[in-house]
This record gives structure tokens, C-alpha cells and sequence, in this order.
């Protein structure tokens, strides 16, 4: 007699022991639904990448992501890039699985050559690509699989800037600056200070000021981040992707500091 | 990390304190001083490290009052041992204690979590460690002298540093022998740089317009 | 036509005794209807030329196009029906992104060429379907360099210096050969395949025509795209020019 009651009345798997040979709680997969075999985990990100930093100012949009991809703890991969050109007009920048974000990358691709062919006159500029962005991820949050990552993406396209948020649920929003991962807890103020009511003023080098001030503070308190990194302009001269350059930091003034309390040499 | 060369010892440690992954400090100082020739390297919880360095402490001052005379640095390990021994279910400690005594000379302890000792030659730990033990036995000799093992320790540091995420910020270092205990420090934008090439190759690409290869046509 | 009456020419999947697919010859005459179109590689690239022949001055200028893109770096031109040419050009960029996705790299001409031309082939097996009524010139400049193809509504493909289908392409044949193909760059053979068209085209003394051109070189960095109105104008002025020292 099987004494469990949460065994009983359970769908019999008739791929083993079809004819029911063997008392229940003798069967190889006594006690399991046979359906649990069918059930899907979401999974979680594995080499992931962190922060994704972006601001408007005068020309256009400035967005900044380190070239660190993350296993675990592990510092894995150091010169990889999560700034991704699409089209002329469009960067997008991506935290989270970079697994995934290499997907989204083929499917842009793939989407622009469709648009390319088309030779209609018509290109995808930033809201089109952040649109199609946002219903790819909400489909795929609803197939309970998502694409672990959160997207920023920058554009300038018929005068207009444009920057906007999507994540791996699909949430979308827009500001005149906007952060992923720690940057939204740890730079985003820094970069609302900076930036706000100054749009339409901040000029380029001005911009990149702020952004790497933002990034420097990231370093030191972000775990997952690294001192190289790259900066996309998207203005309407169109999409430039900096080399991967190091970060300043300052560390001198920590010469001096002995212990966690009264001790002293 | 603390290694052991003819004259003393050599600790060092890296600056980063982390909390899940944010930073919470990131010019901590984990050299402990637990007595006049006897450091400790901690890591773990920094609350149960500090408490338990806090007792030893306490403990080798008592001990060195009573006795007359500073206390052998197995002395440190053991009390730190007990303690972590003794409270294994409570406590996340791993302790390398390392320094100098008239008795021995220069000795490395190492106290891991299940509160085992063991003597060692060098010793690592800390969550870095894992990723550096491939270097530390390739690399150690015995028989160094300072500026070698400083070097040797500032190194393996510096390689923990750069593959640990948790891991990071400026490399501290006592040199502790019988003369007394040097402080070295370097700051995190002067560390050794190791290795600096591409980990990740772009796709293979063809040229744009490769050269013709276009045999030209026979006309008549 | 001695098909007629037969009752072999009534299916794709029907052989007549002497070993013919009438289906399929029938497909090849609506391809020798239709306006010419040719390709020519060269040195650097590849140009593609259409004579696309307007049937009513109420279309838009530059309506159904013959030219079309596949992938970045590949155009196809077809003569025949159009409607048919447009499925075979979707069905080419299915391929296209099938290969990238399956590959991660861009597809050769080649590969694409050698996918469609199975696709056509299936047209010519049952009963069910009706072969292609075109023939498509295929060009690109992928990682080998310049590539030129056509595909017939058989299926068959060969690979080409210089090709052209439709109307006038006995005409243009000829005047290719006449070419030395390997030398010319890309905006010199764009100058020459607007003259074989407007010479084919004289020849025929057809209707309205529009000259539709399109390139692959240096000068459009390894893109397909169309030729550039300047361009256009250009070699359509001079295609004239020749037109007219001919005839003196």
C-alpha cells in the first residue's frame, strides 16, 4: 500500500512498467508525476554582462558599457562589446545573458537585411527597433523563456533623439537618462544631476564627462564591472562606437588607512 | 594570502569588500594585527572575522603580559583555530595567520572554514584563491629571499584580483620580520598587468571586395 | 508547334515520348517575351540591367520593378513573369537568412544559387504546380569576389561572365562577348550595360521602356543597391550617344 496520498491517483507513465508488473511503490518513478519531466524552469543568465549607462545631451544620445562578461564571480571574458550598432541610425546596449544578447544581435541583423531588401526607401530607425525589441521580449517572458537582459536603446533619426529601456519582461520606459543593472541604483542619480533640464545644451565632450564619471563610480562599487570600456555617439552624423579605452581611477589616499577600527600600524 | 621566506613572512591582501555585489568598501584594510609580529589575513563574513580577530586579540595581550614575552605565532593560529573550530556552525571565517617568533621564525598558518589548522609554506584564500592556486605552484620556490616573495605575493594578487569579481582595489602587504613589520601598498592603478591580448576573436571575415580572380575572357 | 494536341504538354509530371517536359519548354517562352535583362561581371563587381517594358503610361514610373535584392550583398534580375519573379526573389531571402542563421556568415552566391535552383526544379515534378515562367540572373560579390549566375525555369543553373535573358538576348550576347569583361570596373560596365540595353531595345523597336540598373562594387561597399540617379542619367545620356553614332 502506498501510505502517501500525494502519490495517489497520479497519471500512470506507461513508458515504464506499462502493464503495472510491479506493486506502486516498487515502480521506478513512484511518488513523480509523469509530467514532471515536462515541466520547464525558467533559467537564469550565466555569462552576463552588467551596467548600461545612457544620456541625451545636445546632438544626440551617449550610451557607455564595459567590455566585462561575467561568470559568476569569474571575470571571464574582459574585451567582449555589449554597445551593438543597428542600422545607421540605432545602438542598442544590453546587461544581463550575453548568450541571449548575441541572439538579439542575429535577429537585428537579420532584421535589417529584411529592410534592406525591401529597398523601399523606409529605414528602422531607433523607435522601430526598440518597439520590435520590446514585443520580442514580451513574447518570449510569455512562453515563460525569456531573453535575460536589460536594453537601452539610443538613436537619432529625422532630427530626433531617442532613447528608451526594454527588459527581459518586456517593461519598457523612456527618460533623458537611463541605466541597467547597478548603474540604475548607483549612476542614475549621478546622471539625472548632470543631465536634467540640460539636453539640449550638454555638447559632446561634456556629455562624455558625466558618463565617465558615472562609469569610474560604477567600478568601485559594482563588483561585476571592469575598468575597460566603450562610448556610442549616435548623432545625426550617424552611429560611432569608440575603442575600448581605461577607465582613471584614485586609490593613493587609501595609503594610509590601517585596520577596521582602533588599530594603527 | 601570507608566504613564509628565510628572514620572515610576507601578507598581503586585496581592498575589496562586497556586499551580494556592490562594493561596500573598496579600500578595506584586511591585515589584521593581532599582535606585534603576528598578522592575520581574513575572509569571509568581515563581521565574524573582525570579532573573532577582535578576541584573539584580546587573548594575545593577555598571553604576552602574563608570559613576559610575545606569543609564538602558533599560539595566534591555535586560539583563532578554537574559536573557529568551536563555533564552525555559526561562523563563515577563513583566517590565514602568519608571522614571526623567536621559537620557529617566520610561520604561515592556515585556518579554513571547517576550522582545521595547517601549517603551510604559503597559503591562499579568500574567494581569489581559487583562481591562482595553478600559479602559486608553478611559481613557489623555497629558499627566496624578500623582494622575491614580495613580488611572488603582489603577483598572484594582482591575477586574483583581474579574474575575481569579487576580488579587486589596491593590494596591501605587510613584510613581517624579527626588525619589526613593514607596510607595502599598491595602488589599484598601478597594478601588474599580466596578459593583455584579445580573449575574444572576432569572426572570420572575408575582404569586403577580394581581389579579382577573374580569368579574363578569350575574345575573338 | 507540334506539342499542341498531344496531350503530352498538359503536365509538369508527364514526359512526351522523346524524352521532353513540354511544361517547361512553354515556361521558357514566357520568358523570351519579356523585356531583356542581363549581368555582367567585372573586375571589381557586378552590374545587373533590366529593359523593363511599360505596357500602360498610367503606371508609375519606377512600379514593378525586375530588380530586386536577396541579401546585402546579392541582387537578382528575372525575365518572365513578374509575379513569378517576385515569389522566387522572397523564397532567395528565406534562404539567405536560413544560411546566416544556420552559419552565422553571409551566404555565397553560390549556395543561394544552388538552393533555388532546387526550388525551381520541384516546379517541374508534379502535376499540381506550374514551372516558373522566368529565368533569373543572380549576381553578387561575396567572399570568392564577383559572381554572376542564372537559373532557367528547368532548374538548371550555370555560372556566367556576363549573362542575359528575355527578348533581346541573343543581341546582347553578342554584344557582351565583345566585351572584355575581366578589365572593365564596375562604373564602366554600368555605362556598357546601359548601352546593350538601349541597343537591344532600338533593335526590337518595342513600346515604352524603363531602364532599371543596379551594382555591386567598391563604390557601393559590397552593398547591392540601385545605380545612382547621376549615374543613371549618365549612362542612359550615353547609351543614347552610341545609339545615334551607330546609325550615321
Amino acid at each position: 500500500m502506498d501510505h502517501f496520498p500525494l502519490s495517489w491517483g497520479r497519471p500512470r507513465n506507461d513508458a515504464v512498467d506499462a502493464y503495472g508488473t510491479f506493486p506502486i511503490q516498487q515502480r521506478p518513478n513512484h511518488g513523480q508525476d509523469t509530467f514532471s519531466s515536462g515541466i520547464q524552469h525558467t533559467q537564469q543568465p550565466i555569462v552576463t554582462g552588467t551596467s548600461v549607462l545612457a544620456i541625451k545631451f545636445k546632438d544626440g544620445i551617449m550610451m557607455a558599457a564595459d567590455n566585462l562578461a561575467s561568470y559568476g564571480s569569474l571575470a571571464r571574458f574582459r574585451d567582449i562589446k555589449r554597445l551593438h550598432a543597428v542600422g545607421e541610425h540605432t545602438v542598442i546596449g544590453a546587461g544581463g545573458d550575453m548568450g541571449d544578447f548575441q541572439y538579439i544581435q542575429s535577429i537585428m541583423d537579420e532584421l535589417m537585411i529584411d529592410e534592406f531588401a525591401a529597398q523601399d526607401g523606409h529605414a528602422l530607425g531607433p523607435a522601430e527597433v526598440h518597439n520590435y525589441l520590446s514585443e520580442l521580449m514580451y513574447a518570449r517572458r510569455s512562453k515563460m523563456d525569456p531573453l535575460w537582459n536589460a536594453i537601452l536603446v539610443g538613436g537619432f533619426k529625422d532630427g530626433q533623439r531617442f532613447l528608451a529601456f526594454v527588459d527581459l519582461l518586456g517593461t519598457t520606459y523612456s527618460a533623458s537618462t537611463l541605466a541597467t543593472g547597478y548603474g540604475a541604483h548607483i549612476a542614475q542619480p549621478l546622471l539625472r544631476r548632470a543631465v536634467e533640464g540640460r539636453e539640449d545644451t550638454l555638447d559632446a565632450a561634456e556629455a562624455e564627462k558625466i558618463i565617465e564619471q558615472s562609469m569610474q563610480v560604477l567600478f568601485y562599487r559594482d563588483a561585476r564591472s571592469l575598468d575597460k570600456y566603450q562610448i556610442a555617439t549616435i548623432t545625426a552624423e550617424g552611429v560611432k562606437i569608440s575603442e575600448s579605452r581605461k577607465l582613471e581611477t584614485s586609490w593613493s589616499f587609501a595609503e594610509g588607512i590601517r585596520g577596521y577600527g582602533a588599530q594603527t600600524q | 594570502m601570507a608566504v613564509q621566506f628565510t628572514d620572515g613572512v610576507v601578507v598581503g591582501a586585496d581592498s575589496r569588500t562586497t556586499m551580494g555585489s556592490y562594493i561596500a568598501n573598496r579600500v578595506t584594510d584586511k591585515l589584521t594585527h593581532v599582535h606585534d609580529r603576528v598578522y592575520c589575513c581574513r575572509s569571509g563574513s568581515a563581521a565574524d572575522t573582525q570579532a573573532v580577530a577582535d578576541i584573539v586579540h584580546q587573548h594575545l595581550q593577555l598571553y604576552s603580559q602574563v608570559s613576559g614575552a610575545p606569543p609564538p605565532v602558533h599560539t595566534a593560529a591555535s586560539i583563532f583555530q578554537k574559536l573557529c573550530y568551536e563555533n564552525k556552525d555559526a561562523l563563515s571565517a577563513g583566517i590565514i595567520v602568519a608571522g614571526w617568533d623567536k621559537e620557529v621564525g617566520p610561520s604561515v598558518y592556515n585556518i579554513p572554514l571547517g576550522g582545521g589548522l595547517f601549517r603551510q609554506p604559503w597559503a591562499i584564500g579568500g574567494s581569489g584563491s581559487t583562481y591562482v592556486y595553478g600559479y602559486c605552484d608553478a611559481t613557489y620556490k623555497e629558499g627566496c629571499g624578500r623582494d622575491e616573495t614580495v613580488n611572488f605575493v603582489k603577483n598572484t594578487l594582482a591575477l586574483a584580483m583581474s579574474r575575481d569579481g569579487s576580488s579587486g582595489g589596491v593590494i596591501r602587504m605587510c613584510v613581517i620580520t624579527e626588525e619589526g613589520v613593514e607596510r607595502l601598498f599598491v595602488p589599484g592603478n598601478e597594478l601588474p598587468q599580466f596578459w593583455q591580448g584579445s580573449e575574444v576573436l572576432p569572426n572570420p571575415k572575408g575582404k569586403a571586395v577580394p581581389e579579382p580572380q577573374v580569368v579574363p575572357m578569350v575574345v575573338e | 508547334m507540334t506539342s499542341i494536341g498531344t496531350g503530352y504538354d498538359l503536365s509538369a509530371s508527364t514526359y512526351s515520348p522523346d524524352g521532353r517536359i513540354f511544361q517547361v519548354e512553354y515556361a521558357n517562352k514566357a520568358v523570351e517575351n519579356s523585356g531583356t535583362a542581363i549581368g555582367l561581371k567585372v573586375k571589381d563587381g557586378v552590374v545587373l540591367a533590366v529593359e523593363k517594358l511599360v505596357h500602360s503610361k498610367l503606371l508609375v514610373p519606377g512600379a514593378n520593378r525586375r530588380i530586386q535584392t536577396v541579401d546585402r550583398h546579392i541582387g537578382m534580375a528575372t525575365a518572365g513573369l513578374p509575379a513569378d519573379g517576385r515569389t522566387v526573389a522572397n523564397r532567395a531571402r528565406d534562404e539567405a537568412a536560413n544560411f546566416r542563421d544556420v552559419y552565422r556568415s553571409p551566404p555565397t552566391l553560390k549556395s543561394i544559387t544552388d538552393r533555388l535552383g532546387h526550388f525551381v526544379q520541384m516546379y517541374t515534378l508534379y502535376s499540381s504546380v506550374r514551372p516558373f515562367g522566368i529565368s533569373t540572373i543572380l549576381g553578387a560579390v561575396d567572399k570568392d569576389g564577383p559572381a554572376l549566375y542564372v537559373i532557367e525555369p528547368s532548374g538548371v543553373f550555370y555560372g556566367y561572365h556576363g549573362a542575359a535573358v528575355g527578348k533581346g538576348r541573343q543581341l546582347a550576347k553578342t554584344e557582351l562577348e565583345k566585351l572584355k569583361l575581366a578589365e572593365l570596373t564596375a562604373r564602366e560596365a554600368v555605362i556598357e550595360a546601359a548601352r546593350i540595353i538601349y541597343l537591344v531595345h532600338e533593335d526590337a523597336k518595342e513600346k515604352e521602356f524603363e531602364l532599371e540598373m543596379s551594382w555591386i562594387g567598391p563604390e557601393t561597399n559590397g552593398l547591392h543597391v540601385p545605380v545612382p540617379d547621376d549615374l543613371l542619367k549618365e549612362a542612359e545620356a550615353k547609351a543614347r550617344e552610341a545609339l545615334e553614332s551607330g546609325f550615321e
